[in-house]
């Protein structure tokens, strides 16, 4: 892209507001009731983090995997893919998450929590409550109808920050599994600032907790590792 | 607040022979308001096109949303009763095209259509099957004009457009650029190719393209379509915070989005002016703005000064 200095955010958005948060609402109307189900996982994953157990971290990464899948398929493929041309890339995105999530956490069984062990843990308890519990609510308090409602694994953002609050907290930082939730929030905070909602932040700053809590598990833990 | 004069032919007379539009416009009957719609002619042909076309860049993405697509339907009506004929589009604006479709369709395919829309594909084999694919969406037998978007792959895309117009399967070929960009480059693009049609980026604020391009145009007579008349409705929120001016009457005008798009047009070498809307009451509001008195050289001056200082 030449002259790229004179793009600003706005060149790249194709829709209006009206529009995105229509496609929400039309999106929740036809997936309705799986939204019951999602919350009811969200909330097995909560359970799952406080009690333990060895299976916890295969079924979490299921969960959240699944997650993934849904949103990648039922939502940025068949929905936001008739408004934005880039919903492909992102699904694919998604999709490539989703694999690692099983890779690492289902057949490794490399994704163990442990609530509130330390900050980090704590950080990642509440992001992951946040996400599934005052997410839905944001909306309805800015002013938009309960139809269009984002729900942690039937929406995009809810189900990536949550995920974030998951890889936190897990035993080791997992890099390669931060990339795809830290950039969407990106993306997402981009697409919301540019059309002027007040929650456009709300992604960015669960990612850039995330990226410096990461940043601060990966350091202790080479300070541990190298001799006195 | 000024004054505003009283109206008269005498005026009319003059503005229009100061801008040299008197010679290239020509009133036309809109279908049921029997409105009567400025039009210039195409450079290149003659072919009387109304000043005043519906862009359809975020305002017709609407996706599958059947109540959203009706409105927009219902834009498309409002538009071509009011005499409007030039719809523009692109593969870049997610699903207007099929939106335009949906809105042909349930207009039965209105006669006055002008089809506007583009080739954005960065791989020059795969254009002809992209235009296929916006024809389809359209639901039209052919473009009236295919313009490279954003000069992307221009020099491919050309050889296919050229080649598609001389077997009578497109009627005129163009480029188009937007917010100022690539200005040396398109230039050098339409002294060395048949261009029947430049598309740009122009309003009161943003006047580059006075400079060199619009000169440009008239001496290779070439077709000029402005796009983002409103900087995406930005200019409009600016200037809607202040009273209109008292000259406002003077060219017929009773908004800010019929001042600015009255500069546009009326400026010689333009076309045809594209505003996106999603309302019917604004592409009305717009295609009023074909209408009527345009300034003159010393009201675009005024306007401008006008406009500069708010």
């Amino acid at each position: 892209m030449s002259e790229w200095w004179t793009y600003s955010l706005s060149d790249f958005l194709l829709f209006s507001p009206r529009t995105y948060y229509r496609l929400l609402e039309l999106y929740n109307l036809a997936v309705w009731p799986w939204h019951i189900l999602a919350i009811v996982l969200g909330l097995a994953v909560l359970v799952l983090w406080l009690r333990g157990g060895a299976w916890q971290g295969r079924i979490v990464a299921g969960i959240v995997a699944t997650c993934w899948l849904f949103v990648a398929w039922a939502y940025l493929l068949a929905r936001y893919d008739t408004i934005n041309w880039a919903a492909s890339y992102f699904a694919a995105g998604y999709a490539v998450e989703a694999l690692l999530l099983v890779w690492t956490g289902l057949i490794r069984n490399r994704l163990s929590l442990r609530p509130s062990r330390d900050v980090a843990g704590a950080a990642g308890l509440c992001i992951f409550v946040f996400a599934l519990f005052a997410w839905p609510l944001v909306g309805r308090l800015l002013g938009r109808p309960w139809l269009q409602a984002e729900i942690f694994g039937i929406a995009p953002d809810p189900t990536v920050v949550a995920t974030l609050g998951v890889l936190i907290a897990a035993d080791r930082t997992h890099w390669e599994l931060l990339v795809v939730p830290l950039l969407w929030c990106a993306i997402s905070g981009a697409t919301l600032w540019t059309m002027q909602s007040p929650d456009a932040l709300l992604a960015p700053i669960a990612a850039l907790l995330a990226l410096v809590l990461a940043c601060w598990k990966t350091l202790s833990r080479l300070r541990q590792a190298s001799p006195a | 607040m000024e004054q505003m004069p009283p109206l008269s032919r005498r005026r009319l007379l003059r503005a229009l022979a100061a801008t040299g539009a008197a010679a290239l416009l020509r009133p036309q009957l809109a279908s049921s308001q029997q409105a009567r719609v400025l039009s210039r002619p195409i450079p290149s042909t003659g072919e009387e096109l109304p000043v005043v076309g519906l862009g359809s860049w975020i305002t017709f993405n609407v996706g599958n949303d059947t109540i959203a697509r009706d409105a927009c339907a219902q834009v498309m009506r409002a538009f071509f009763d009011s005499g409007g004929r030039l719809i523009d589009s692109s593969p870049m604006y997610g699903s207007s095209q099929k939106v335009i479709g949906y809105g042909l369709t349930k207009l039965n395919g209105p006669p006055s259509l002008f089809s506007a829309d583009k080739v954005w594909i960065s791989s020059g084999a795969r254009g002809p099957e992209q235009i296929e694919a916006s024809r389809r969406f359209w639901g039209v037998p052919r473009f009236d004009l295919l313009q490279v978007h954003n000069l992307l792959s221009w020099e491919e895309h050309l050889r296919t457009l050229f080649a598609m117009k001389a077997a009578g399967r497109l009627r005129y070929v163009g480029i188009t650029t937007s917010e100022g960009r690539r200005h040396g480059e398109v230039e050098r693009i339409m002294r060395a190719q048949p261009l029947d049609f430049v598309q740009v980026s122009y309003n009161i604020l943003d006047r580059q393209v006075e400079d060199r391009i619009l000169p440009l145009a008239r001496d290779r007579g070439v077709g000029v379509i402005v796009n983002r008349p409103f900087r995406e409705g930005e200019l409009l929120r600016k200037l809607e915070r202040h009273p209109l001016p008292g000259w406002t009457a003077e060219i017929d005008c009773a908004s800010w989005a019929q001042i600015i798009l009255k500069f546009i047009v009326s400026h010689p070498a333009v076309t045809c002016a594209i505003p996106a809307t999603t309302r019917v009451d604004h592409v009305q509001e717009n295609l009023a703005a074909a209408t009527g008195l345009l300034p003159d050289e010393a009201m675009r001056r005024r306007m401008i000064a006008h406009v500069e200082k708010l």
